[in-house]
């Protein structure tokens, strides 16, 4: 009881923000270039992981893959706040973190299959992909361990008196390992410039944010280290793409870390060999059914005039022809060479 | 009786220092608590507090005197009732530390009772021709000068850092407090505090934070406190920077220095007493070095500074303040991945690294005398392992002895052993001895201590062994 008591005296603490119910209008201030911009960049996404399950079931995909369905409009929403400049890091549902950051859908692709064609040459996998050249730092496996390498990202930049910024993002389950804490504490203290998005989607594996979580509500998670966060709603692209800019204009003029808790959704499992007990399928629909932020977005560009169902029609199109070529590219690259086993271990 | 006050140890492992002041007077009545005097190393400084009420009778050493070996009195008490003329026929009892203390001691707080001198390395003439030779590594005619390894240390990221403005130093009390160890002394005031970065105990996020700058373009040195800490790390260490060179198919790397004092210091038992050399040597992506002389501490650090690789540089504190030669070059920097012949020698090889080395050249002095002639490896990396040079070694003795202060199991002497069987079977005129730490965590108490860490005496009976000399 004492327990309960307190939290509930925690939860009446003054609130950092929290987005009103249904705030978004149907004619957002967006350019028609970059709506259109979000839906391809959605599309290609919801598109690619589609198709990595369904080659995953054929065999050519092994190990862990953790598809990104249904999370589409946070990072697609993210990026649109960065610039070229700004690096990006993530753990280990990336895809649709490569590819909303320009990276080319073949080389995901034939990455995931193993092939010499990959981005890291068939050696990292799903949760092991990088782009230089794309400001990508990965792409890693161990929960946890993004956020304080995103923060030394963070720390780099600052070093060398640049004016970028990190995008560091994690799940709601990695929000409860202690180097988050260790990492907010320093971004903080040293006012790195780094924005910590937690893509809130209710389940660390099969446990959700309520059985894991003294604190459910993840954008107060920073209040100890006076890190200023703020709620989201993580199935609007626009929402997400106008706290992205509030928080990276913020961080960018030397604040120091904001934390965007992205309330979002998975629609497939965990990952591949997800048993799917631990919520009901009801739930999944009722999710797809009223949330689904690409069917959002594409209603409000039918709404507002934007484009016609045939215009829409059209880059569906083009998107399936986008990854149709990628995975043939990811089945047809060779496997790679023997040798490779002993190279890159070290320079 | 008067009572006599001794020169007191900051640390377990101090033998002396400096007595810089006197803050009472003879004559001056003093109580418990009282600031007597004030003495230095060159790691701290430390007040001296009267334990007993009563008058100062006699001050025995001056102030500023140098070299005062613990245990020394350096003052005498008069309690109630006595006056000076009971100090008439005193005289000051021996300091028992001060009468083990080495003589080339100088003002090292730290060094071990048995500090070797710097040996000078020798060129085995008989040794195959595809072994390291590492006498060249430093030209001859060149000037040395004497240095403790804390100083080679701190000179070499000096140096660095002067040289590359992307290095710069971050870990728990490296800045304003001069490193705990004193290994950073003078870089905040010379490099500032944007390149000198005191960071909070949070060894897990600092590190992982050095790594990610590694990814970023910069050369993070990161120093912990000392390695037992760096497991709360480990998995940063081992999975973000060893492996993502490997992972992104060699696209990013992260060169990046994990340095600080790995293996026992003395008295602090078991969770600060650990030699973490092997199991870092497990892991590819990384390299692994542990220096034992200055001149090896100085050129591998730079050497490791400049490397694209993540690398853990493993220090001793009891070599902190042990002085050795040292080349005065304007960039010195040895080969990463050769190990280096500090004896040559022709009826046992001993291979050895970091602090081990103490034990093996004290063996191989002990056995010179009993007329076995010992070879005495310095590995110096740990990963890459030049086994090349040992191995020709063992080809020319035909016998091997390691020494190492972890543990057995899947220690380095493990696997330096397998590689001899895999390599040099034929050769072999006995198998291959290991000493090593006890299997056991540290002890405490002092003669466990000593028993728990490999001995001299036990190289030298692991040699005489292998060489059916008993």
């Amino acid at each position: 009881m004492a327990r309960q008591a307190a939290r509930g005296a925690k939860a009446s603490a003054p609130e950092i923000k929290k987005p009103a119910a249904g705030a978004r209008k149907a004619t957002p201030k967006f350019s028609t270039e970059t709506i259109e911009k979000f839906y391809r960049d959605m599309l290609l996404i919801r598109r690619f992981e589609e198709k990595a399950g369904q080659i995953y079931g054929m065999g050519l995909i092994g190990g862990f893959c953790h598809l990104y369905i249904g999370q589409e409009a946070v990072v697609v929403g993210m990026t649109s706040a960065i610039g070229d400049d700004d690096a990006v890091i993530t753990s280990y549902r990336d895809h649709g973190h490569m590819l909303a950051c320009g990276m080319e859908p073949k080389g995901v692709m034939a990455e995931l299959t193993g092939r010499e064609g990959g981005y890291s040459k068939g050696k990292g996998g799903s949760m092991h992909m990088f782009s230089m050249e794309k400001n990508f730092y990965g792409g890693h496996g161990i929960v946890g361990a993004c956020v304080p390498l995103g923060t030394g990202l963070a720390f780099s930049q600052k070093y060398q008196g640049t004016k970028n910024v990190t995008l560091c993002y994690m799940g709601d389950g990695t929000a409860n390992q202690g180097q988050v804490y260790e990492s907010f504490n320093m971004a903080e203290l040293w006012s790195l410039p780094v924005v910590y998005v937690i893509e809130n989607n209710e389940y660390a594996m099969g446990t959700s944010v309520k059985r894991s979580s003294a604190q459910t509500q993840l954008y107060k998670r920073g209040e100890s280290f006076n890190v200023p966060g703020e709620q989201v709603d993580g199935m609007d692209v626009f929402a997400v793409a106008a706290a992205g800019k509030k928080a990276v204009e913020w961080v960018r003029s030397g604040k120091g870390p904001y934390i965007l808790e992205m309330k979002t959704y998975r629609y497939r499992g965990h990952s591949m060999s997800d048993p799917a007990k631990y919520r009901s399928k009801e739930e999944v629909n009722k999710k797809r059914a009223e949330h689904d932020p690409i069917d959002h977005l594409r209603q409000t560009i039918l709404d507002d005039k934007i484009y016609t169902e045939d215009e829409l029609k059209e880059i569906d199109r083009e998107i399936k022809a986008i990854i149709a070529d990628a995975v043939e590219f990811a089945q047809n690259s060779p496997e790679p060479k023997p040798e490779e086993l002993y190279t890159d271990v070290v320079a | 009786m008067p009572t006599e006050i001794l020169m007191p140890a900051l640390s377990p492992t101090m033998t002396e220092g400096k007595l810089a002041r006197w803050m009472v007077k003879e004559g001056d009545t003093v109580s418990s608590g009282d600031v007597l005097a004030e003495i230095e190393t060159d790691k701290a400084t430390m007040e001296v507090e009267a334990v007993d009420e009563g008058k100062i009778g006699k001050i025995l050493i001056a102030a500023d005197t140098d070299n005062v070996a613990v245990n020394t009195p350096i003052a005498v008490l008069l309690e109630e009732g006595e006056d000076a003329s009971d100090l008439d026929d005193y005289s000051p009892s021996a300091a028992p530390a001060a009468s083990q203390a080495p003589d080339e001691k100088e003002g090292n707080d730290d060094g071990d009772e048995e500090s070797a001198p710097a040996p000078t390395p020798r060129v085995s003439t008989s040794k195959t021709p595809d072994a390291y030779d590492a006498s060249g590594e430093i030209p001859a005619g060149t000037e040395m000068v004497k240095m403790t390894v804390r100083d080679a240390l701190r000179d070499a990221m000096a140096e660095e850092m002067r040289n590359d403005e992307r290095v710069f130093v971050m870990g728990e009390e490296v800045a304003e407090y001069q490193g705990a160890y004193k290994v950073t002394q003078g870089l905040l005031a010379e490099f500032g505090e944007r390149r000198v970065i005191d960071t909070p105990i949070t060894e897990h996020g600092f590190a992982g934070i050095g790594v990610g700058a590694a990814f970023h373009g910069l050369r993070p040195i990161v120093e912990f406190m000392t390695f037992n800490f760096a497991m709360q790390a480990i998995d940063q260490i081992v999975n973000s920077a060893a492996k993502t060179r490997y992972m992104s198919g060699g696209q990013m790397s992260s060169p990046i220095v994990f340095r600080g004092p790995n293996g026992a210091a003395s008295r602090v038992a078991a969770q600060h007493s650990q030699c973490y050399a092997s199991w870092y040597s497990h892991i590819p992506g990384l390299i692994v070095i542990a220096p034992h002389t200055a001149a090896d501490a100085k050129g591998l650090l730079k050497a490791a500074i400049r490397n694209p690789n993540p690398v853990i540089f493993l220090e001793n504190e009891i070599l902190y303040g042990q002085s050795f030669e040292v080349p005065v070059l304007d960039d010195f920097v040895l080969p990463i991945g050769k190990a280096k012949i500090e004896r040559s020698g022709d009826d046992v090889t001993i291979v050895s690294f970091g602090m081990g080395m103490r034990y093996a050249l004290e063996a191989a002095e002990k056995l010179a005398e009993e007329d076995i002639s010992a070879e005495v490896i310095d590995l110096r990396t740990i990963r890459p392992m030049d086994m090349e040079t040992v191995l020709a070694s063992v080809r020319k003795t035909n016998r091997c002895v390691t020494v190492e202060e972890g543990w057995p199991q899947s220690g380095v002497g493990a696997e330096i052993t397998a590689q001899i069987m895999h390599h040099a079977f034929d050769y072999l005129d006995a198998p291959v001895l290991r000493v090593s730490g006890k299997d056991v965590p540290m002890p405490y108490a002092a003669n466990l201590e000593k028993l728990a860490l490999p001995h001299t005496d036990e190289v030298v009976a692991a040699a005489k062994s292998v060489c059916y000399r008993d």
